[in-house]
């Protein structure tokens, strides 16, 4: 069956252009992390790597990560539950509410929140009255990822909830199944490879979520400093090897998500082609 | 089916009440106090915040940087989603992930990674020196890091769409005699490009409020190579938080504009591939 494009000659041009393109633009960039990280050899880089501040700057990267992810998995599966089974005045302002965050830049989602919280927001002036502070500490970084990362989960879920339909579930409800159970043995196994996917880019980008983040930090050494943050804050202080040795910890972690990314696709275009 | 089905399967109430309780605490309890911050300042005062001079200089850098972005994103997209789509190859698998790498990779590592290499002595920026082309610190580098960071939007709209297309409409072109690219115009082209202008659009948007990727490699001097969401940082740093809520009030609107055109747009395509239901 020949189709557009299956010349010998368009096939390997088409195929050569994009492996060089990909190449340039996106290999030698990510294997010049690993390089300028280690460039002085492996002694500065282990010595970065398990530095003190790196350790903190490990720490508060994976309590945000934490706090974060079981949050807007939560909110992910009530949302997608609540839009796709049920018709209601407001379907469509709630899913586009809920494009916000991925519409405008990190920044002003940084500032949104500086603005409420800060001491001259008005729910902030209250709170401090309380003497709690949430900007320029980890609660107020937390709060902001979530904003960040809330649409992931759901804008994998929905597609999928959708093209499935409430048939299966409906079956349940006939059969006596409570809600629970309902959720548990019919829509979880159905949508459990998009629940992971979401988990998996909430996850990333909550690890690696800078501008949001750096609005509301302070940059407060030991406490407020994120990875992202250490690696701009090392790079301003002209430690290029410090600044790259946490880039490459990253990175490294961005290989894995992709990894992962990759084997569950294959995992569900398997289970497509045999269903 | 037209009549309201009436609630057969149980947690309306239920997801209803997290769902409104998250995006009020979470989404537009900040939106409040940007209207409060905003209410602060008199409509000349607002104009004022917005129209300074330099910043609008910044208006036009991250307009300018954003276009050519996702122009270029819109031909490289194109050419990895039909090379992804259409052949196979080995290495493909490692490819297709490759593609997703700019938005597993936080932005600040981009950032930093980007203005390395393309510094003037760093590994590329010291092989285009002598061509007279410098990325690092000007408008170009503000756009090579746009365009690292908005890959996978037409990639990943455009190559489902290419995927879905049935031999069949191929082999009619060919066996009544179109020459490749005839039938790429006449048949592919008008099937995906509504796929096209969405990732476009997308990779766009991102572009518009991108921000840790750009800061570095950008030199950030003032009227030449800052960009909107630097100017807002900027702003916030100096304390001026209501010149920093004008020009995200206008930020927002923007941004919410495309989207709505954007999802409007999708509407429309997915109206008529499915001819005329919704």
């Amino acid at each position: 069956m020949k189709r557009i494009g299956d010349g010998a000659a368009t096939r390997a041009g088409l195929i050569g252009l994009a492996v060089i393109l990909t190449t340039l633009f996106l290999v030698i960039p990510l294997a010049g992390i690993f390089y300028q990280a280690l460039v002085e050899g492996m002694a500065p880089f282990w010595q970065n790597l398990t530095s003190a501040f790196t350790a903190e700057a490990i720490g508060l990267t994976l309590l945000i990560a934490l706090m974060t992810v079981p949050i807007n998995l939560l909110f992910g599966i009530f949302l997608a539950w609540l839009v796709t089974r049920f018709t209601f005045p407001g379907r469509r302002l709630l899913q586009t509410l809920i494009d916000i965050p991925f519409a405008v830049s990190p920044v002003v989602a940084g500032l949104l929140y500086l603005l409420l919280y800060g001491r001259t927001g008005w729910l902030g002036s209250i709170l401090s009255e309380h003497d709690i502070q949430l900007m320029f500490a980890w609660p107020g970084m937390v709060l902001v990822t979530v904003f960040v990362t809330c649409p992931f989960v759901a804008r994998e879920l929905i597609p999928l909830m959708q093209a499935q339909g409430s048939a299966e579930e409906e079956a349940g409800v006939t059969l006596g199944a409570g809600g629970w159970t309902l959720f548990r043995r019919i829509t979880l196994p159905n949508i459990r490879w998009a629940l992971v996917y979401g988990v998996i880019l909430t996850n990333a980008r909550a690890i690696g979520e800078f501008g949001a983040v750096s609005v509301v930090s302070g940059s407060i050494r030991g406490e407020t400093i994120n990875l992202p943050l250490q690696v701009e804050l090392l790079y301003q202080d002209y430690n290029t090897v410090g600044a790259f040795t946490s880039a490459a910890l990253l990175a490294a972690l961005a290989i894995v998500t992709l990894v992962i990314k990759a084997v569950l696709e294959w995992h569900t275009h398997r289970r497509e082609k045999t269903a | 089916m037209r009549a309201r089905p009436a609630r057969v399967l149980p947690g309306f109430s239920l997801s209803l009440g997290v769902t409104l309780l998250f995006v009020s605490l979470i989404l537009l309890l900040p939106m409040t106090s940007l209207i409060g911050q905003l209410s602060s300042l008199s409509w000349s005062q607002y104009w004022a915040a917005i129209t300074d001079p330099r910043l609008i200089a910044s208006y036009r850098v991250t307009i300018g940087a954003a276009l050519a972005a996702s122009l270029f994103n819109a031909l490289f997209g194109l050419l990895m989603a039909w090379v992804l789509a259409r052949y196979t190859f080995p290495g493909k698998r490692i490819l297709d992930a490759l593609m997703d790498l700019p938005f597993a990779l936080p932005t600040a590592v981009a950032g930093i990674t980007l203005a390395t290499l393309y510094s003037r002595n760093g590994a590329v920026g010291s092989l285009l020196e002598p061509l007279g082309i410098e990325v690092a610190y000007t408008w170009l580098g503000i756009a090579l890091a746009m365009a690292f960071t908005s890959v996978p939007f037409v990639v990943r709209t455009v190559q489902p769409v290419l995927e879905d297309l049935p031999a069949q409409a191929d082999e009619a072109a060919l066996t009544l005699g179109a020459s490749n690219i005839y039938a790429f115009r006449r048949v592919i082209l008008p099937h995906i490009w509504p796929a096209v202008v969405t990732g476009t659009g997308l990779s766009f948007a991102r572009s518009l409020g991108e921000f840790g990727a750009v800061i570095f490699i950008a030199g950030n001097m003032p009227y030449r190579t800052e960009v909107v969401s630097l100017m807002m940082a900027t702003r916030l740093e100096e304390y001026d938080y209501a010149g920093a809520a004008a020009i995200a009030s206008l930020v927002m609107l923007v941004s919410l504009l495309l989207l709505l055109a954007i999802n409007l747009w999708q509407g429309r395509f997915y109206r008529r591939l499915h001819g005329g239901r919704h």
